[in-house]
Parts: C-alpha cells; structure tokens; sequence
C-alpha cells in the first residue's frame, strides 16, 4: 500500500493545481480586463470637426487649436519652477497647489494642469517643453466661431457625460460631443470618427511599443463639412433687430423648406462658450430663469397664434364648402354668436373673405368656423374633419425638422373636448375661439412659418431643415418629400389676395416696401401671468407672419415677439425689414429701421420678473452690449449707405444714449 | 557494445518529456526575458547547451560508481554548503552563491542529489529497518544535516524541499504515524492562522473525546488521550505565538495573502495578484507566443525564475498548462514506475527520492504562482531560469536513468 501514497499525491496535487489554473483562466473573467487596463494604453487620436457654412458658403464655424498642459507628478524632475511659472503665466503658489493637486488624483497618472491655452498663450511654453521632464501637452480641437450670432443654431461642444458613456459606446470620458443646434442633429458628420492606437506599457507604465503591431489601430475619419441653408446675413439682422426684446424669428424657403433664419432673444455670443471662461458663462446663462436666453422660442415657445391662424379658418371653410369668395357677414364690432356671448372685434360692416382677412375681423372668421362645424350632424365629427385639416399643415406635430429640440404645439379633435367636457354638450359655439386662433390651438413660430410657407406654395410644404449640403454625402431624403394639404389648390388664390391686401389696405398698410408685394398677417396672443400670485394678463404677444413676393415667393416668415402689443407695432416692422434685407440686402426704410432697433421692452419685462430681471441684465451685460454694438454699426452703416449726415449724427444719439441707459 | 545496450536500455519516455520541458522552458524564458537587455535567454541557451556533455557524462560513469561513492559525494555536498558561510557571494540576501568569474553556482542545487545518493546507500543495507527508532534519528540525521546548513543561508525554499525525503521514507517502511502526524501539523497550522486557538483546542478536545467514547473499553487510555491532546494544544497555542511574535511581518503577509487577510496589491500582495492576472488573462488558448502583454510589460516579478510559469498560463493559456502539468505528471508517474522496478533498494530509493524532489518543487513552484500556496524561492524544475538549478536537476534525473539502463546487465 505504501506505494500508492506519492502517486496519489502527485496526482491530486497536478489535479489540484488544474483546478486552480481553470478557475483563474476560464471561470473568473476579471483577470482579462485587469490586465488590459495593466498593459495596454490606448490612445485616441481625434480628427478635426467639421466646419459649418452658410448657404453663400459664408465660414461661420471653424476650428482653433487649443492645449491643455497636462503633467504626471511621479516624473517630474529638477523643475525650475520661476521660469516654468514666468512661461505660463501663473504664480508659484498656483504651481504649488495645482501639482499637489495632481498627486492627490494619482501620482502615476497624467492629470491636467493648466486647460485651454490658445496658441499665443502656449508658444512661448512649447519651446521649452523639453526642459519641464513630467510635463506634456495635449492638443484639443475647440470651436472657433467666426460670428457672433445664431448661437442657438449652432449649438455646442460639451464632454460626455456618464449617460452618454453609457448609451453610446463610441464616447468615451473626455470626448466631445455636440449638444444643441446643429452640432447635435449633425454630431455623427462633424464629428468624424476617432482614430485608436493601442500601446504595450511596462510596469513603470511607459509605453515600449504597439500593441500587436497595430493590429487593431485605426486611422482616424476626418469629419465633414456642412452647409446650412441658413443666411447668415439675414440671421444676423434678425437678432440686432430682436435686441432688448424677447421672442423668435423664423424664416424659410417656401419652395425648399429651408429655414433661411432662426431667431431667439435674448441671444448670446456663440464664443464665450468656448475656453477657459466657459462653464462660468455656461452657468450665468443657465441660471437666467427669466430671460432664458438659453431656451430657442423659435422651435420651443408654444403660444396661441391669434389672427394669422383665420388663414387657416378660412381655407377649411373653402374646402369644405361652407362659404365661397363672396359670403358675406354683418360685423357690429364683434356678433353675438350664443344667448349671452358676444366676441369683440375692431371692425363694422359687412365682410367677406378678402376684406375680414385684411381687417382681421373677428365676426367673419368665426362665422365660418361655426359653419364648418355646423356642417356636420355631430360636433365631434366636424372637429375631426376640421383637425384633419388643420394636421395637413404640419401643425400639432414636430414636424421632423433637422434641430434637436422642438414642441409639437396643439391641434385639438374631438378627444380633446371628450376630456374637457366629459358630460358633452359641447359645440361649435363651445370652441368658437379657435376660429381666431385663440382657443384650444398652440403653434411654435416655425410652426407658424411653415404654415406661410404652404400657403405661399398654394398647398405644399418640404419639412423645414436647417441643412443644405453635407460634404461627400446627402441630406436626409424626407427633406426632398413634398407634404400637399388636403386644401384645394384653387382656394389659396383668393386668400393669398386677402393677405396682399393686409399691405395694401388692411392692418399692416403702414409696412409697405415700394417694389416688394408682400402678402402678410398680423397677429396678437393674448397672455397671462402669476404675479404676486394674482393671474393678470399682460401686454399681448406681437406675432406677424408672411410671405413675398407674392408672385414666386422666395421667403415665408413668422416672427413673434412677447408681450410686444399689436401684431402690426413690432413683429410687423421687424419681418417686413427681414423680408426686405433679405429680397434686397439692404433697407430703404431707415427710420423704421432705426426705430426698432431703438425699441426696448426691457421695462415690461422688468414687470415679469421683479428683482430676477434685474440680476438677469447682471449676468448678461457683456453679450447684451456686443449684441448692441453690432446693431449700432449696422444701423450706422445702413445711415451712411442710404441717407444724409443728419440722419447718422441722429442715430448715433439715439444708440449712444441707448448704451448708457444699459450699463 | 556498452554504449550501445546504454542507449537501447535507457528510458526514452523521460528523456523526450525532459527535453519538451527544458524547450518549453527555453522559449517561455526567452518571451519573458525579450525586453530585457542582459542576455537570460543567451546564458540559458548556453546552459541548456552544456547539459549534453553533462548527460553524456553521467550516463558514461559506471552505475556502480554512484553507489561506491555516495558518502563521499554527501560529504562533498555538505562541504559546499558550509563553505558558503566563509566564501558565499550574497545575492538579494542570501547568502547561497559561490561567484567563478562571470558565473555563479548554488550548490543547494546539487546538495539535493547527493542527498538523495546518501538516503539510498543508507537505506540499501539490508539490515535497515525504519521500525526501529534508532534507525529512523540516522536517517532523518541524513535529511537534516543539509537543511541545517541550507536554512540559515537563508533559503526556505530549498530547505522545504527535503521534506520529500520523508515520503521516500515512509515507502521504505517508516511508520505511517509520522506522515500523519505530519499531515495533522500542517492541518493544524491552517486552521490556526484562519482560526482563534481556542476553538481549535476545543474541537480538538471533543475530536479525542469522542474517539475515547467510541472505541472498546480495553483500548481506552487516558493517559495517552490526554498526551495527544497536551500536544496539541500546546502546538496550536506555539503556532499562534511563533505567527505573532517569531515570524518577520513579510512572513506573516506571505500567509495573509493567501488567507485573503491582506489586500495591498502595490505592496507585499504585487507578485501574486500580477501573477494571477497574467494567468487569468490566459484564457483558454493564451495569447500566443510572445503576444503576453504582462509578460511584455514585464509586470510580474522574477518572471524568467520563479514565476515562469505565469508566460505559460498567459501565452498557452489554460490547454498549453494543462500540457506542462500533463508532461510534469507523467515524468513523475514514469519515474516511480521505474524505481519501483528497480532490482536493487539502492536504486528504488534513490528513483523515489528523484519523483519527490521533483514532485515537491513542481507543486510548491505552481501552487505558489496561482496564489494558493505562500511565496517562497522554489524554481521550477527544468523550466526556470539558472544554470545551478538546471544541472542540479539534470543531474539527479539522468543518475537515475543510469541506474535504471543498467538493470538488465547486471553484475
């Protein structure tokens, strides 16, 4: 028996140790990724984002070369710290604080040590890099804005953050990634694709080689250029001349659905979101919970659309066969449409279509909507239909635009009402306020632009984009797909008059440009807010849409100014001098320019906010006044271009007393 | 016509599994040592070269020559070995090296084969017998003359080695108390580290308790009971004292590591956790031959000596350990078959002496390199990086072929 004890040994022993070897290599799979993080580095190797222009091929955003100067404490060696501190610019005790600062997070690791540092600023640094052992630099690629407008537009670059790590496994901590704007929706072809090298480390953790030869390097993918179909000199006036008020502007090609101008105020220069001084700003901007400057009203700010939606009233009326050109209505300032109710309007007399159009009367468009709904045994059915209708326009959608942020607005059918009046008894008398824009209906103003833009087109609309080319590739195909309303094309005729004539007699007669036949609309939303608890209505909201030229329109427009009054005092003047800057590219009107350039309605919405306004102008003074300056500019050098001396001298009084009263 | 029933009669089953390993170890030295700039693979290509007129050598003295000799190749040994003392070159604190010019010779190495020689010309009279107790102090006087001498060099490593000459014993008839015992010990001295004393004395109190109660009145005997239970006690309670208060704190973290007391990976836990990663990322196939990234980023220390076989786990993988383990295995099976048909005792013992040698390093070189067993100095046979290491290996197998080839022309 004594035999058999060293073979048995021998073999639970072997028996034993395999065991082991089988748990450690198969069964526990922890040991593959320690040792990947142990021997392998990899280094990413980021391709230049692409840059962003105008549809006249206008550069609006390029790249700049940044540096961070990184440093891994564990190997630095005799620094001579006074000219190391005298090349960057910082004081020793900085030095002090930061290197300690770096050994905290690991000695071993780089850390960064100084961020952002622009090329002037790095130079001197760069030539003596050599002589600081344990420093290095590491190139970034940051934005450049060549303008300082359409920040909304564009959007910008921010690191990841732990949920996109998570989503998407391209991003890793530290990358870039587009957020906003364009730089968002187009992230994939700006951005390119990283390249990736892997590295063999020791255990000192330098690098002595490349991972298998660079079997799996990759090589980085430039990312693309992109065009916008934005106008860059049109976005520009559109934010001068929304200066010190609040609202949006959009502007597109009715006959491509490109958006020629998107417009949100308060705005702020795109480039103080880039380098050292960018999360401070980042922060500020954040913060103004009043103003929102942040917030795009263009795509996002739903509001009952007031008078411009009775295009839409007055097409389904056509449509469906209720009226025809000639069906007239008695106006006696308003009608009495129930026992008991009465709607108020401006006018008198008898209107039919072209006339209630271009004196907006209420009585009319009501009327017909009654008709309409009225037309059908059933209310329900009759909203549906009219809804219906209505979609047709994109509206009470996203629409599917190519920006990443949007609101669907509202269309309301007969579930809308089920919900409102669960008992029934609801009809056309219940919801007659839609016919005026002013019921259950929300519309954003790209909304509202496109909804110009169909009628320009007498019934179809391509989804408005903001893209125009994409270098070595193509826009995305529902960009080219035409969307026809269920409107007949005939009946747009006699509407698009009506809206010609809101120039020509109607609300708008004051905004006339000599040579430009601009059809229009205005419009007022009515809006209310809390203030010290108590609802109380506010100022209306100034809304103006339209079209020109009348005949092969080339721009639709809808522009919205909060609490701006009348459809016809501001959001009138401001989209007939877009519609003008943007047929002509210059302005004959330099009054009117001048005076809406002058307009403030700071004092109105210091109402709103109380105090919050006030910390509001604190935080944003800087971008407010640049804003200003260029306006002044573009004010002075349209004065200079088109009219005398007298008129400048008196422009630059105006702004100069302006710019005080700011600060 | 001598050479030629030499080379019908050797073993060819060892000598293709000797060759495998020494290649193998050859190449797997090679990727760990191919960032370094001082020449490992080179020496040891030269090493292994030497080893052929080595071999020739040994298998051309007379079988006879072992046996005549062996007191006198004993004696020898233990002569080097003290020698260090005086003359002894200090390689990271220990004092084990004699330095000939460029090169250095250890010679525990060789002290384990004559160790061996010595064990078996003692054991092969025939008047031996490991029943009587006098006969068992001159043979464990055999096994520890060396170890006395190897211990303080320091090198624990070689020292525990000679604990395979007690299973060489125990084959030879020593009673089988003695391995228990020793099993118990070692039982005892694990459970004592994971375990307070004193739970340990009480189950080892109820243990005796329950083996008094259950066997027949007539083999009762308290007195012995009562012994066997002193014993112990008093060995877990010297067990506990000597952890705490003997053992340097390197010795203490050694166990620690292994019991998961202690986690300083930077620290004393570095070599085995790089170890285990480097395995552990073996997968089933490895990486492939010079693809090991912890072998190339030489993260595990003494990688070419000691730990080599973490560039197997890593580079063959679990199938390429499987096969060395398999080899390693197999030669020792074979070896033991062979001493066992040894016709003389001198022989028998001595193949047995080559298997535990053998067996010993090869599982407390593997067991410490997966983390199961503590870090101690113990090469892998055939497969580590040295000279010594190597012809003191080489030598010890190939007495044994000799021996073995000679069976059929027997005097």
């Amino acid at each position: 028996m004594r035999k058999f004890l060293l073979p048995s040994l021998i073999i639970i022993a072997a028996s034993l140790l395999l065991i082991r070897i089988f748990y450690l290599q198969v069964i526990n799979d922890t040991f593959k990724l320690k040792s990947e993080n142990n021997a392998i580095k990899i280094k990413y190797d980021y391709p230049e984002r692409g840059y962003i222009y105008d549809r006249n091929g206008k550069l609006l955003v390029a790249n700049q070369a940044s540096y961070d100067i990184m440093v891994i404490p564990r190997e630095l060696k005799n620094i001579d710290t006074l000219e190391f501190c005298g090349l960057l610019k910082i004081t020793k005790e900085d030095y002090i604080k930061k290197i300690a600062k770096a050994k905290v997070y690991s000695p071993r690791l780089p850390s960064v040590f100084l961020a952002q540092l622009n090329k002037s600023e790095f130079a001197a640094f760069q030539e003596k890099i050599r002589k600081f052992e344990g420093f290095y630099f590491q190139k970034r690629s940051l934005r450049d804005y060549e303008v300082d407008f359409g920040a909304n537009v564009f959007g910008g670059i921010t690191e990841v953050n732990e949920k996109i790590i998570e989503k998407n496994k391209y991003y890793k901590s530290g990358d870039l990634i587009g957020k906003q704007g364009v730089e968002q929706s187009y992230e994939e072809i700006l951005r390119g694709i990283k390249g990736v090298k892997y590295f063999q480390k020791d255990k000192y953790n330098r690098e002595i080689g490349s991972y298998k030869n660079g079997k799996f390097d990759t090589i980085a993918v430039q990312g693309e250029d992109i065009t916008l179909s934005l106008d860059a000199e049109i976005q520009k006036y559109g934010e001068q001349l929304m200066i010190n008020k609040r609202g949006g502007i959009v502007a597109i090609e009715p006959k491509s659905g490109e958006i020629l101008a998107l417009v949100t105020a308060p705005s702020y220069d795109p480039s103080i979101l880039v380098g050292r001084e960018r999360s401070k700003n980042y922060t500020l901007l954040y913060h103004d919970s009043i103003a929102k400057p942040l917030y795009d009203r263009g795509l996002l700010a739903e509001y009952p659309p007031g008078s411009p939606f009775k295009i839409l009233t007055g097409l389904i009326g056509l449509q469906e066969g209720v009226i025809d050109e000639q069906t007239s209505f008695m106006c006696h300032h308003g009608f009495s449409y129930a026992r008991g109710r009465f709607m108020k309007c401006h006018g008198f007399g008898p209107h039919s279509l072209n006339n209630g159009i271009y004196n907006s009367c209420n009585t009319y468009f009501a009327q017909v909507y009654m008709r309409t709904i009225n037309k059908y045994t059933k209310p329900a059915n009759a909203v549906d239909i009219w809804s219906k209708h209505v979609r047709s326009f994109g509206l009470g959608s996203f629409m599917g635009y190519d920006l990443p942020t949007g609101k669907r607005g509202n269309v309301p059918d007969s579930k809308t009402y089920k919900k409102i009046y669960p008992n029934g008894g609801w009809r056309s008398t219940t919801i007659v306020s839609n016919s005026i824009g002013q019921g259950e209906v929300l519309m954003t103003p790209i909304q509202l632009a496109n909804m110009m833009a169909t009628v320009a087109n007498e019934g179809y609309y391509y989804t408005p984009h903001i893209i125009k080319k994409i270098k070595g590739g193509t826009i995305d195909p529902k960009f080219t797909e035409k969307h026809e309303t269920t409107i007949d094309r005939r009946f747009y005729k006699p509407v698009i008059q009506g809206l010609f004539d809101v120039y020509n007699m109607g609300t708008a007669r004051s905004l006339r440009v000599e040579g430009i036949d601009i059809c229009g609309k205005t419009g007022t939303a009515e809006n209310y807010a809390k203030i010290d608890g108590k609802r109380v209505k506010l100022e209306d909201h100034s809304i103006f849409v339209a079209f020109a030229p009348k005949d092969n329109p080339k721009i639709a427009i809808a522009v919205m100014v909060e609490n701006g009054g009348y459809g016809a005092t501001i959001a009138g003047p401001i989209a007939s001098l877009m519609i003008e800057k943007y047929l002509r590219k210059k302005i004959s009107r330099v009054d009117l320019e001048t005076r809406v350039l002058n307009i403030s309605l700071r004092d109105r919405y210091a109402k709103l906010g109380g105090m919050s306004e006030a910390s509001a102008i604190e935080t944003t003074p800087k971008m407010d006044n640049a804003v200003i300056k260029n306006a002044v500019n573009a004010a002075i050098k349209a004065a200079t271009k088109t009219t005398t001396a007298a008129t400048v001298k008196n422009t630059e009084n105006t702004t100069k007393v302006d710019l005080t009263s700011q600060n | 016509m001598k050479n030629q029933s030499i080379k019908k009669n050797l073993d060819w089953t060892c000598i293709i599994i000797y060759t495998a390993l020494v290649v193998m170890g050859w190449l797997n030295i090679y990727s760990s040592s191919l960032s370094s700039t001082d020449g490992t693979s080179d020496k040891q290509l030269i090493f292994i070269i030497l080893t052929i007129p080595l071999i020739f050598i040994l298998l051309a003295v007379d079988s006879k020559f072992y046996e005549k000799y062996a007191s006198i190749i004993f004696i020898g040994a233990l002569i080097l070995l003290a020698g260090l003392f005086l003359f002894g070159k200090t390689i990271a604190g220990q004092r084990c090296w004699y330095a000939i010019g460029g090169f250095t010779l250890q010679p525990s190495e060789f002290a384990k084969a004559a160790t061996a020689l010595a064990l078996a010309k003692y054991l092969s009279d025939s008047q031996i017998n490991l029943k009587d107790v006098n006969r068992q102090i001159q043979a464990l006087a055999i096994v520890l003359l060396p170890v006395f001498l190897i211990l303080p060099q320091p090198d624990p490593g070689s020292a525990l080695i000679y604990s395979a000459f007690i299973l060489v014993l125990y084959r030879e008839g020593l009673p089988s108390w003695y391995v228990w015992t020793g099993f118990i010990a070692i039982l005892l001295f694990v459970l004592t580290l994971i375990f307070e004393p004193i739970y340990i004395i009480l189950a080892s109190l109820l243990v005796i308790f329950a083996v008094y109660f259950k066997s027949r009145l007539g083999d009762r005997n308290p007195l012995a009971s009562g012994i066997i239970f002193a014993l112990i006690s008093g060995f877990v309670l010297s067990v506990d004292y000597v952890f705490d208060n003997v053992f340097k704190q390197h010795h203490r973290d050694r166990f620690n590591i292994l019991l998961g007391k202690t986690v300083d990976l930077k620290g004393i836990g570095y070599n085995t956790n790089q170890s285990e990663i480097a395995i552990g990322s073996g997968g089933w196939i490895g990486k492939g031959f010079l693809e090991g990234t912890q072998t190339k980023g030489g993260f595990v220390p003494e990688q070419h000596t000691d730990y080599i076989f973490t560039t197997v786990g890593e580079e063959w993988g679990f199938l390429g350990s499987l096969f060395v383990i398999g080899l390693f295995t197999g030669l020792l099976l074979r070896v033991i078959y062979l001493a066992e048909r040894q016709k003389t005792k001198f022989s028998r013992v001595y193949g047995y002496c080559v298997a535990g040698i053998l067996f010993i390093h090869f599982f407390v070189n593997i067991a410490m390199v997966v983390g199961v067993f503590p870090t101690i100095g113990v090469p892998l046979p055939f497969f580590s990086y040295g000279g010594s290491g190597l012809w003191g290996f080489t030598i010890l197998l190939f007495i044994f072929l000799k021996m073995d080839a000679n069976k059929v022309n027997e005097w």
